[in-house]
């Protein structure tokens, strides 16, 4: 389980986060939402150990990351996985070794093994046949999938996406968030995803946790973000006609 | 105080790389990889580069020589020493610093931006152990071997010029310079500044990319940034090398 107490981040003096208390559900899909600029990526960044928080701890199964030592965080980092926002595949290598990476790096497979996990987790994210392909030549939606294929390689614990959607069409953005909740919920996967995409909130939404300037203002189910009175989560979720229009609908 | 943070980090930096690999096998792989790109992919500019500086010290030495006591011989001799000891360790390192540095700087400047080093960092890896130890070593172990083909190179460079018969010495009066005794610790000087430049472009290179701020323009003023501070620092370390060893 992941836990987030007191969370504050600073830079130059200037609060992101101040005070962030949530615990994310174990095994399903928690989404943080909020406008550009509430402190979602730094939230995620900090909860992977890319950002120092200035205060508070983030506890995995009661395992507090901040106080951990790097050995520590380096044991705890092969129980992670994350998604980034552009992908960060590495350019100089094929999609097939970008996704042995960790393996190649951390296990001591031998060269069979690592190829059958490898083209076993590329069926598992529809990429058979890609293998070869260099990630410049492949499309956004395929360097997703490898970015995912990558991230659960090692069998994670712990899944964290940074926007999946962002740059994708709405019909490859369904395929994604439907690939990561089957994901999440064969391999019993706490995932954390940060986006703005209320289709995503809507369909794969197990928990929601709503940021408004550093801080959780609400939190529930992605049904119950339909029926929430918290004004600024509502400003947030109908600010687009299309949502609007549903809303009303409903009522 | 900036060239103080500067160097606090960047002597962080290096002491980061001194730690136990995750896995032996893929450093030894990236090792030899950098070895290919710097080493080998640098062998053609080397040589023409000392080809033609062997060249010009020939005849420009010839030039001077002609109408003193001085026998010709001596042009092998002092194109020799002056390749070993200075323009070969040196241009190659500034030309090093343009090519390689730029390389390094760019490349790593453009995984900072794109979050790749990230992704490594979360996967566990010690990102600056794995990306800049085998580029340093890479390097460190390979110049020396580029300074003995440049040297080699300007050498010929040097025969070229005595065949062309031109110049006012024969090949056999620069096959006699040639062949005076080298001092032992000519050598030494002329390892001691390839390793020396070596270890200067690459980790000054390595730091510039690897902390690289501000997206695109960020990469652009990084490898800049990697070029202009070791060339300087390359010219400073060769003045101190002569000064203290000379």
């Amino acid at each position: 389980m992941i836990q987030v107490k007191d969370l504050y981040k600073s830079f130059n003096g200037n609060d992101v986060l101040k005070g962030i208390n949530i615990t994310m559900n174990e095994g399903k899909c928690n989404l943080v939402i909020g406008k550009s600029g509430a402190g979602k990526t730094v939230l995620i960044k900090c909860m992977v150990g890319l950002y120092e928080p200035t205060k508070g701890e983030i506890l995995y199964d009661n395992r507090d990351f901040v106080k951990m030592t790097d050995k520590e965080r380096k044991h705890l980092r092969m129980e992670m996985g994350m998604l980034f926002q552009g992908n960060a595949l590495f350019d100089s290598m094929t999609v097939e070794d970008n996704v042995r990476f960790p393996l190649d790096m951390f296990t001591s497979m031998t060269k069979k093994e690592k190829a059958a996990r490898v083209d076993e987790i590329l069926s598992r994210v529809n990429l058979k046949g890609a293998h070869k392909k260099f990630p410049s030549e492949i499309s956004g939606g395929m360097m997703k999938r490898v970015g995912i294929a990558r991230a659960i390689v090692q069998k994670p614990r712990y899944l964290f996406c940074d926007e999946p959607n962002s740059g994708l069409d709405p019909i490859t953005s369904i395929v994604i968030d439907e690939l990561i909740q089957e994901i999440t919920l064969d391999l019993n996967i706490t995932t954390v995803i940060n986006t703005h995409d209320m289709n995503s909130v809507m369909g794969i939404g197990d928990k929601v946790i709503y940021i408004h300037e550093g801080e959780v203002h609400w939190e529930g189910s992605g049904k119950e973000v339909m029926t929430s009175k918290e004004t600024e989560l509502n400003n947030f979720v109908f600010a687009s006609k299309f949502w609007k229009s549903i809303k009303e609908d409903q009522k | 105080m900036n060239f103080f943070y500067h160097l606090g980090r960047y002597t962080k930096t290096l002491y980061s790389l001194f730690s136990r690999p995750e896995k032996a096998a893929m450093y030894w792989k990236e090792l030899f990889r950098q070895m290919n790109l710097i080493g080998v992919g640098s062998v053609g500019i080397i040589s023409i580069m000392t080809l033609f500086i062997g060249a010009v010290t020939s005849v420009q030495f010839a030039y001077q020589l002609q109408g003193n006591l001085i026998p010709m011989w001596y042009i092998g001799i002092i194109v020799r020493d002056s390749l070993m000891l200075e323009l070969a360790p040196t241009l190659s390192a500034l030309l090093l610093a343009g090519k390689v540095g730029s390389n390094i700087s760019s490349e790593l400047g453009t995984m900072r931006i794109s979050e790749q080093i990230d992704a490594m960092k979360i996967m566990g890896v010690n990102t600056t152990s794995y990306l800049i130890g085998p580029k340093v070593l890479a390097s460190v172990l390979v110049m020396p071997l580029l300074i003995i083909f440049g040297v080699a190179f300007g050498i010929v460079g040097g025969l070229l010029v005595a065949l062309g018969g031109t110049s006012g010495f024969t090949t056999t009066e620069f096959i006699r310079g040639l062949q005076d005794p080298i001092r032992d610790f000519d050598t030494i000087i002329m390892f001691i500044k390839s390793l020396s430049f070596a270890f200067i472009i690459t980790s000054i290179s390595a730091y510039q990319g690897f902390h690289t701020t501000g997206g695109v323009v960020g990469v652009g003023q990084a490898s800049t940034r990697a070029v202009v501070y070791s060339s300087i620092v390359v010219i400073i370390a060769d003045f101190l090398i002569a000064a203290l060893l000379l």
